[in-house]
């Protein structure tokens, strides 16, 4: 049993914020953490693109001017990290899936997102669709920071928040689950942070 | 943050091996790189420990440590042996 | 056998603050006192865990600033926005308790059995604590590898250990750089460690010298590099970076 540490508060943790709005274990943090698992990448925009693939075959894929002139939408919400903290009131811009998914044909269950540096994480279709996830490039009305997953991430706001994958490049189709990265490591495959889901034993 | 190196999670490693390992010499199964583990690539603050190969930045070992779950991936490492004394 | 590690569980263990001493305006050496303690290597760490009464938990490295025969002793620099640093070096009061874990480490410890290589010590600011370790150890054990201790710091008020250091036994030559601002007169190094800097102080290659470099990320790749570039073997730098809050 481990002795508390008098006096010791760590950074200013904010527990007593509404619960209705707090995830059961988070704290509100003002802050923006940076966690990374790797190195930054810096993919110049000239380079870069988001494919939608379906085994070997691009189904769609779009250069940056491309989604930049997709319908843009601004949305606020609160994020949850597995990692404890919560940060509510969170501003993006981005296009949502829904309108990147439109443009193909598909009936896939389950999506794997991948990134620049090899990251991955999946979902399943359902949570990347009806409203609920974006490709987001802008952060508080300002380019999303290359620390923060600039030049575009995958914003995921009801799950925590490393499905919300940075430096996202593009989305493969499935027809079965695959466990992406932190999932193959004991996270939970869904990771609901109102069910608290963040290990695979949750 | 900067990424830091192997010194960092000396007593993570210890705690999942048994023994010291700063000073064990890793094998990169992707680029063949041979380094202490003391010089590898460490990143801390993500959901897990990632240790990446300085030169190709592969992954060489994850670990996650949850209260009933160890989970230490190595398959990045073609070899890890302890340091000669 | 002196240099191998008694095999031993490492645990956490519960120490006791003892007495502290502010080293500079932002910089405090701790003593611990820590039951059954084995004795460490100069240049290794020990891992601090720090509970909050809400059960959230922190945890830190910090080298060990004593030598083998001292009571262990830890210095911890206060971050800006650092959440450890800040409660060790203005909260915690002698008699607290907090965890420790060690000592860890068998890659940046001095190997002072290694006869005639001369070393090489390179700090950046707060990385000069593991180096006090091996300094007095060597000068414990009356060993006279020729060593010297290149230390950059941003002032001198911001020179850890000053007076022990300006106090160093023979064979070790200590160069300060101040890299933002230097007292009237100074006669040291001024500016960030670059080549010309370390091409004077590095010792020749021929001498086989073995270069230990210990501070922020961006300070320790850069002399590595350096050095690296100096004709210093790889396998003949060692390097301990270390990083933020």
């Amino acid at each position: 049993m481990s002795p508390i540490s008098r006096g010791f508060h760590g950074r200013h943790r904010d527990t007593t914020a509404d619960t209705d709005r707090v995830p059961p274990g988070q704290y509100v943090t003002t802050d923006f953490p940076v966690l990374s698992a790797g190195p930054t990448p810096h993919t110049p925009l000239d380079n870069w693109s988001f494919s939608i693939k379906q085994g070997r075959d691009t189904l769609k894929s779009w250069s940056w001017p491309e989604l930049q002139a997709l319908p843009v939408e601004d949305v606020t919400v609160d994020i949850s990290c597995v990692t404890h903290w919560t940060k509510l009131d969170t501003r993006w811009q981005g296009v949502s899936i829904d309108t990147l998914l439109s443009q193909v044909e598909q009936d896939a269950r389950y999506v794997l997102a991948f990134c620049d540096g090899g990251y991955t994480t999946n979902l399943p279709i359902a949570d990347v669709t009806g409203g609920q996830a974006w490709v987001a490039f802008g952060y508080d009305g300002r380019p999303l920071p290359a620390e923060h997953g600039g030049p575009a991430r995958l914003l995921v706001p009801h799950l925590y928040f490393w499905k919300s994958a940075k430096w996202v490049r593009g989305l493969e189709l499935l027809a079965a689950d695959q466990p992406g990265f932190w999932e193959r490591y004991g996270y939970h495959n869904y990771g609901d942070p109102w069910r608290e889901q963040r290990y695979a034993s949750d | 943050m900067d990424a830091l190196d192997g010194n960092a999670i000396g007593g993570l490693l210890h705690e999942v091996f048994g023994t010291e390992m700063t000073a064990a010499i890793g094998t990169c199964a992707n680029c063949g790189r041979v380094a202490p583990v003391a010089e590898t690539l460490v990143y801390l603050q993500a959901p897990g420990t990632v240790m990446r190969c300085r030169r190709c930045f592969a992954v060489l070992m994850v670990v996650v440590l949850h209260a009933d779950m160890k989970c230490v991936d190595l398959l990045g490492m073609a070899a890890l042996e302890p340091a000669t004394p | 056998m002196a240099g191998t590690a008694v095999r031993e569980r490492l645990t956490w263990r519960v120490a006791t603050v003892g007495a502290m001493i502010d080293e500079t305006a932002t910089v405090r050496t701790i003593e611990l006192d820590i039951p059954d303690w084995m004795s460490h290597r100069a240049g290794q760490h020990l891992d601090i865990r720090l509970t909050a009464e809400d059960g959230y938990v922190a945890e830190r490295s910090y080298s060990i600033a004593s030598a083998p025969d001292e009571p262990v002793a830890v210095t911890v620099e206060r971050l800006e926005d650092g959440e450890v640093s800040p409660y060790l070096t203005e909260d915690v009061r002698a008699g607290d308790e907090i965890e420790v874990r060690g000592p860890i480490g068998g890659y940046f410890v001095w190997p002072w059995q290694d006869p005639g290589s001369p070393l090489l010590l390179v700090a950046g600011g707060s990385g000069v604590v593991p180096f006090r370790s091996i300094l007095r150890h060597r000068a414990d054990i009356g060993n006279t590898t020729p060593t010297r201790l290149l230390y950059s710091a941003r002032s001198l008020p911001d020179v850890i250990y000053r007076a022990e250091l300006d106090a160093t036994s023979d064979g070790v030559q200590v160069s300060y750089t101040l890299t933002r601002q230097q007292p009237p007169g100074w006669s040291g190094y001024s500016g960030r460690v670059n080549d010309a800097l370390l091409h004077d102080v590095a010792w020749p290659l021929e001498q086989r010298p073995l270069a230990y470099i210990c501070g922020p990320t961006a300070f320790v790749e850069s002399v590595a590099a350096a050095l690296v570039g100096l004709g210093y073997p790889g396998d003949r730098v060692k390097t301990e970076r270390f990083g933020g809050a």
